[in-house]
């Protein structure tokens, strides 16, 4: 599978996603640079943490203008799978290629903690690997990560299944005290209505080796590389 | 106006540009006629202590500087070590005390550009951020306000940078009341053979200005920053810079990739004094001059004075030295990262750095007037009177759980979680031991089996009581630290805080810290590599502790096998590995048990550092660390015994209780004052570390060989903290309360 990983100026993730990608997973990546509107080739766009552009105005404000959005906006409507890590989620939020926003952390620090979220749907390409109801142990790293979606939206995204990953504590319980961040419903990884977009505000790509605090971060790897129904591998 | 005549305005300009008259004079000399008024404020900048260290060069010469693993010593903008695997290490701690004090936010963040400048200018990649923290009592508003900014400065600019920010200290002592510190230390890694210096060279080479534009911030903040602050302190916020981190990280990027085309002769950042600090320095150590044309700045308002331009501490910039017929393609580098590039000026051959404007000479100075002919003081150096003893029947001896608890809820020993939270610790995705979890954090390097580790200390609390003897136990600590996570110390870098050097008392405060390091450094043999000196933290008759803050990065052979400092299995046996000889003087324990008597945490002297002894006890616990032999290692430090057994239960989740006969282990069979002296006495040379039962024997061994005291302790295990008869305190009740306390108002 061909990985995309893009780069915007102030985007600060990409090397260790692509390291995971490309040194644990051996999966062909290539950097995209955001000025380009060039995705041949490509099976899976990543738009990785940091702050693109600054983040100034609002997180992903002025990223959405960049021109290879252009070209993931079209990959993504006819179908190809796009993925979103934190600044990559408040992105794809601000170029409408998923529903709902973001705004400041309750308490408006930003945070840097391990949390639990919970797998609510498998029928994502991005959890098809997991179980339902698991419980993934996994970073963040973010001052914008409390979602809000206005009621109606809520009560539509999760008719339709779209709220893949909630923040729930150990032991699976979707608490107020297990919120990170204040998010409405809990909500930590979306899915867009075709399911081919996914987004999520924890870090996958800094928990894929024992040696940086745990592997839960390959279950969402191992699903989008159609690795399904093998446990995820050390 | 000929300066010289009109004596009223030369008072007025020499006041501007922080220089005394006998300074003056001596310029005047040196140049063989009177400096134009641009000239005045470049050398009023360059001479100010914080750029010419004129008040501390005598004594930082006596630190040892030099070791086999050495690949940059102090000089450059930051000092390397070389990491084996053809990497080097390239690291520095920096100050920003005096900008953090009147504008907490960009203070700090700035403090944080400057020092990621530091390292990037020599071609390394930033791979770790660590701060040190000093502020009056947190129940203060002003020093809570103080505090936040700081801690919400350093996370902007850190996080935003995409540098994890993974270890520090944070500590609380009415001394910093009105002069807080904040240092910080960037470390990075380089391929060795990409070191760059910044040294000018090749007469004819162009010399560019990249990054932000240049404005009217931060106008004489060297100047600033090597003066007392005052009520009028507040009116200076126009000298503190505006950071960008953004700008900055499109300036790394844009420096790495310049660099690793090869088409770079030297590159310097604009730090303090801005374009004539970077100019200067940079033909300083080329051996050559620099023509500048100051109408090339790109500016960000009109009207601007070459004196402003030369002056400017705009951040986000960088003096960048390519060989002649490369600019273009440099232009291109840092075009797409969309960043502008100024032609400013060309190397030359005469030792001068002249400052045009179009066609007309501004200012023109010998380069060597403005660096090494500097002035150098060996200012009046006395005393102060001696500490009085501390007299243990004056100090109240509180029940031992209640003292615990006491401690751990303290400002000084709560949890930092609701700092280090706030800090991207794990962007770059190498972060293997993060911050709270150890004595230091550890960091693994890809492509290599090595792991890299660091932490940042001072020890203020005794250089009180002996500046000296304070040094050298901030040097034994920092390499304790390193130590318990199975780490060998490479080198250190060091910042100097301490207040007025025109009092003698401050000067010897100065002499006696350097010496403390000396004398330290040697010992453990770990060389210092980089460093800062902050003189005048001082105001209104309040002074800081002298302060020596101390940097340290060591490697450990594999890092897989790094250990951290929480318990890890019910049943494992706890040892106390070092030195019996603890002290109550200047400990927390006074600070929490007698805080309506100030005065006793000014008595006595500190804890007696046998250097000998603390090298044998860091090599035991490296060894046992990387022989897998102990699965948690802490450095009893501040709080004593009981507390660093409680923080490693805390951290592990696991309770522990002591063995019957702790008290006949510890050598105190009597209550009252002597047992708050065992549990919460404190010293150097100890280690608390956790074995299996069937380890204990080798450990014991070990420790006989290496002629270091073991005493056990106890077991891990159960959900309590078990002193029997004196501490039984409920483990997750006090896991809560520790971790909550510092958020506490």
């Amino acid at each position: 599978m061909r990985f995309g990983v893009v780069v915007f100026p102030g985007t600060n993730c990409e090397q260790e996603t692509v390291r995971v990608l490309r040194d644990l997973y051996h999966q062909p990546t290539e950097l995209l640079w955001h000025a380009s509107e060039d995705l041949s080739g490509i099976d899976c766009v990543v738009l990785p943490g940091g702050f693109a552009h600054g983040d100034y105005l609002r997180a992903g404000a002025i990223a959405r203008f960049s021109p290879i959005m252009r070209a993931v906006e079209r990959f993504a409507r006819a179908g190809g799978l796009v993925w979103g890590i934190c600044n990559g989620f408040q992105i794809l939020l601000e170029a409408g290629l998923l529903p709902g926003a973001m705004r400041r952390n309750v308490g408006l620090r930003f945070r840097c903690q391990w949390v639990h979220v919970r797998v609510e749907h498998t029928r994502s390409p991005f959890t098809a690997a997991c179980r339902p109801g698991q419980v993934l142990h996994l970073p963040i790293a973010h001052g914008e990560g409390n979602y809000y979606a206005p009621p109606e939206l809520l009560a539509r995204l999760e008719a339709r299944g779209q709220i893949l990953l909630r923040y729930c504590d150990a032991a699976g319980h979707v608490t107020p005290a297990a919120n990170p961040n204040g998010s409405v419903a809990n909500v930590a990884g979306l899915a867009s209505e075709g399911g081919n977009v996914f987004a999520l505000m924890p870090h996958p790509e800094r928990a894929a080796e024992a040696l940086l605090g745990g592997t839960d971060g390959r279950w969402l790897f191992d699903s989008v590389l159609g690795k399904v129904g093998l446990v995820a591998t050390v | 106006m000929s300066l010289r005549s009109e004596p009223r305005a030369l008072a007025a300009l020499l006041a501007e540009v922080g220089l005394t008259e006998a300074e003056y004079a001596r310029l005047c000399a040196a140049l063989g006629r009177a400096p134009n008024h641009v000239e005045l404020g470049m050398v009023g900048a360059l001479w100010s202590e914080h750029c010419s260290y004129k008040s501390s060069r005598v004594y930082l010469r006596r630190l040892p500087t030099r070791g086999p693993r050495v690949l940059q010593g102090p000089g450059e903008n930051a000092g390397a070590v070389d990491f084996g695997d053809g990497l080097a290490v390239v690291f520095k701690v920096e100050s920003h005390n005096h900008p953090s004090a009147v504008e907490p936010f960009q203070g700090a963040a700035t403090g944080v550009g400057g020092i990621l400048r530091d390292v990037f200018t020599m071609g390394a990649r930033p791979v770790a951020l660590l701060d040190s923290l000093h502020f009056g009592p947190p129940g203060e508003p002003r020093n809570r306000y103080l505090l936040e900014g700081v801690v919400a400065g350093i996370a902007h600019y850190g996080n935003c940078m995409g540098v994890p920010t993974v270890a520090g200290e944070v500590h609380f002592a009415p001394g910093y009341r009105a002069n807080p510190l904040v240092n910080a230390m960037c470390v990075g890694l380089a391929p060795r053979e990409r070191l760059v210096r910044a040294r000018a060279s090749g007469v004819g080479n162009p010399v560019l200005l990249v990054g932000a534009a240049t404005g009217r911030d931060g106008i004489h903040g060297a100047t600033f920053a090597s003066a007392e602050l005052d009520a009028r302190s507040e009116e200076r916020r126009p000298a503190v810079q505006v950071g960008n981190p953004f700008l900055e990280k499109l300036l790394l990027e844009a420096c790495l990739e310049l660099l690793a085309t090869g088409e770079v002769v030297a590159m310097q950042d604009l730090g303090a004094a801005g374009l004539t600090s970077a100019s200067a320095e940079i033909a300083s150590r080329g051996g050559c001059g620099i023509t500048l044309d100051v109408s090339q700045v790109s500016r960000r308002e009109a009207g601007m004075t070459p004196y402003e331009v030369m002056l400017s501490e705009s951040q986000e910039r960088m003096l960048v030295v390519v060989p002649a017929g490369a600019e273009a393609r440099a232009e291109a580098v840092f075009a797409r990262w969309g960043l502008h590039t100024d032609r400013v000026g060309v190397v030359t051959d005469d030792g001068l750095l002249r400052v045009c404007d179009g066609a007309t000479v501004v200012a023109e100075l010998p380069v060597r007037l403005l660096t090494e002919a500097a002035p150098v003081y060996e200012r009046p150096c006395a005393p102060p009177p001696p500490p009085p003893p501390l007299d243990l029947a004056a100090v109240p001896a509180l029940a031992p759980a209640a003292a615990l608890v006491a401690l751990l809820t303290s400002p000084n020993l709560a949890s930092r979680a609701p700092i280090y939270t706030q800090y991207d610790h794990t962007v770059q995705g190498n972060t293997v031991i993060p911050p709270g979890r150890a004595d230091a954090a550890v960091l693994r390097v890809v492509g290599s089996a090595k792991g890299l580790a660091v932490t940042i200390d001072s020890a203020a609390r005794y250089a009180v009581l002996d500046p000296r003897r304070g040094a050298a136990l901030a040097v034994a600590e920092a390499a304790r630290n390193l130590s318990c996570v199975g780490a060998q110390p490479l080198a250190i870098t060091d910042c100097l805080n301490l207040a007025n050097p025109e009092r003698p008392e401050v000067t010897w405060a100065l002499a006696e810290t350097v010496e403390g390091l000396r004398e330290a450094c040697v010992a453990l043999e770990i060389p210092v590599i980089s460093g800062n000196v902050s003189l005048y933290n001082e105001s209104e008759g309040s002074a800081i502790p002298p302060t020596a803050v101390v940097g340290m990065v060591g490697e450990l052979p594999e890092v897989a096998r790094a250990t951290d400092a929480g318990f890890k299995a019910a049943g494992d046996v706890v040892l106390l590995l070092g030195s019996p000889r603890v002290t109550l003087a200047g400990s927390e324990y006074l600070r929490v048990a007698a805080p309506e008597r100030p005065e006793l945490l000014r008595a006595g002297e500190p804890p007696p550092l046998d250097l000998a002894y603390e090298a044998r006890l860091q090599a035991l616990v490296r060894a046992l660390v990387q022989g897998g032999q102990v699965r948690a290692a802490h450095d009893c430090g501040e709080g004593g015994l009981a507390v660093a057994v409680a923080e490693c239960a805390m951290l592990g989740g696991l309770g522990f209780v002591a063995a019957p006969t702790w008290r006949a282990a510890l050598g105190v069979e009597e209550d009252g004052v002597r047992l708050a002296l065992a549990l919460f006495g404190e010293g150097p040379s100890r280690v608390v570390v956790e074995c299996t039962p069937e380890a204990v024997g080798a450990v014991q061994a070990a420790a006989a060989a290496a002629g270091v005291a073991a005493v056990e302790l106890g077991r891990v295990g159960g959900t309590r903290l078990v002193w029997p008869e004196a501490i039984d305190l409920d483990l997750a009740e006090l896991t809560a309360r520790w971790s909550a306390a510092l958020d506490e108002p």
